[in-house]
């Protein structure tokens, strides 16, 4: 038989490759614990039902909708949040610079989800097509840009990625 | 639109899942929480207790042989990207790909969309078209098992008995180069779709038909089976007239009225896409192998 409880929970887990711990009652989701036990406020918190995408977080190598975890199920999980994509001396990453070149962000809201999104898509399409791009987003609304800028961010980010392996190659 | 509060459970066997489910009232299992969690937040559903599957290793898993079996705890993605399946039965991967979005099928499973049973889900859906076997566990209970056609009793209501869980889905896969196509419309893609239409082929040596079979779903509480047609069609040729009787059919399923699409479109839209569907999956038969979606 498992543990089992209404109380508030020790929970431990890997953000952003650092390990950090928190509590949580079992009903506090994922990512308001992130937001509020952890401080970790990049991480947006839009419908708090599934559709709107800001609170995409990796979750254990997959993106995935933190308003529809619990933090108990991150137990022992390995999360990476928009905080933890910048490069190690904080510079903007490839990606972001490429939001930032094209326009691809307005308000902001959206931009942690697009880029926790945009981050998988070309990690696991590194020869992405637009039409692949469009539809890796269907499930991050924008409400600003109209979406076009966060294209061609995306698909100007896909081509400097593989250039630079290229390179390295 | 926070959930209200409960006790969770996380328990790591179909056993222990089971009798959790089985001792507590109000009591549901959590899967992939695409469907319950947002129920949760907005408190359509207010359960006392929460039984995590997600730590029960034996619920997950792929077996494709003589028979294919999915563990109730599948995720979406694992069936989208496994190649084995994707031969076997490729119409799974062309409907799942219309299933949410790509964060929604990292963590979506196939047992939760076949216990949500939304009217328009696609995965019900192609379980009907497979006629697949549902596995069933219990508190001091024998496992049962249920037809998908017996599965889907009502609008989002299933078969389950209070505390009962689904462990697996079971179905025999069509024969190598059969035929096979999902078509759907829907507003935006991942939404849930106005209607759609699968359908499974089998073509004689002479290019007639040996077996076919018709899904159409999203226009009532549960999906339908073209079975009229699908009974006459046997030993008939692939032509027109066989598009034209089955378009004929999907435009009769019963259907509802709601926000987003009158009764009358939707079967319209059924029969539209019962052709296509129709039409690409003899292309397909025709063609002879499994194409590499
Ligand atoms: S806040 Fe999670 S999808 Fe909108
Ligand atoms: S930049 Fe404002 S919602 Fe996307």
């Amino acid at each position: 038989m498992s543990e089992s409880s209404s109380e508030i929970r020790d929970i431990e887990l890997t953000v952003n490759v650092a390990k950090r711990r928190g509590k949580a009652e079992p009903r506090l989701l994922l990512v308001d614990f992130l937001r509020h036990e952890l401080g970790l406020t990049g991480t947006h918190v839009g419908c708090e039902h599934g559709v709107c995408g800001a609170c995409t977080v990796m979750f254990n190598g997959h993106s995935a909708r933190a308003c529809l975890l619990f933090a108990a199920q991150a137990n022992g999980a390995d999360i990476v949040t928009v905080e933890g994509l910048a490069n190690p001396d904080g510079s903007l990453n490839v990606l972001q610079e490429a939001f930032r070149e094209h326009h691809g962000l307005q308000c902001g809201f959206c931009t942690p989800g697009m880029l926790i999104t945009l981050t998988e898509h070309l990690r696991d399409n590194p020869d992405t097509t637009e039409e692949e791009m469009r539809v890796a987003l269907s499930g991050n609304l924008c409400r600003c840009t109209g979406y076009e800028a966060i294209v061609e961010a995306g698909l100007d980010a896909a081509r400097q990625l593989r250039d630079a392996g290229k390179e390295r190659a | 639109m926070k959930p209200a509060p409960f006790a969770y459970h996380d328990p790591t066997t179909i056993a222990g899942a089971a009798e959790l489910l089985g001792r507590f009232d109000n009591a549901r299992p959590l899967a992939g929480g695409q469907s319950l969690v947002p129920m949760m937040n907005f408190r359509l559903a207010m359960p006392d207790h929460i039984v995590d599957l997600n730590g029960v290793a034996e619920l997950a898993g792929i077996t494709v042989g003589e028979t294919v079996s999915l563990g109730a705890m599948t995720r979406q993605r694992d069936i989208e990207f496994h190649q084995g399946l994707a031969e076997a039965c490729p119409i799974l991967r062309e409907a799942l790909l219309q299933v949410g979005h790509r964060q929604t099928r990292n963590r979506g499973t196939i047992g939760g969309s076949l216990c949500h049973l939304d009217p328009a889900a696609e995965m019900p859906a192609v379980m009907t078209l497979l006629d697949a076997t549902l596995h069933a566990a219990a508190w001091n209970k024998l496992p049962r098992q249920i037809s998908m056609r017996d599965f889907a009793v009502d609008f989002m209501d299933s078969a389950l008995e209070p505390g009962e869980l689904l462990t697996r889905v079971e179905f025999a896969p069509w024969a190598p180069g059969h035929g096979w196509a999902w078509r759907e419309f829907a507003r935006r893609h991942g939404d849930f779709a106005l209607a759609a239409a699968g359908v499974l082929v089998a073509l004689t040596p002479r290019g007639d038909i040996d077996r076919l079979a018709i899904v159409i779903s999203g226009l009532g509480p549960r999906p339908v089976r073209l079975t009229s047609v699908e009974t006459a069609a046997a030993g008939a040729k692939a032509n027109d007239a066989l598009v034209a009787a089955a378009v004929a059919a999907a435009s009769r399923v019963s259907a509802q009225d709601d926000i987003h699409a009158s009764a009358a479109y939707r079967q319209r839209i059924a029969g539209v896409m019962a052709e296509r569907a129709l039409r690409a999956a003899f292309e397909r038969a025709r063609a002879g192998s499994p194409a590499h979606v």
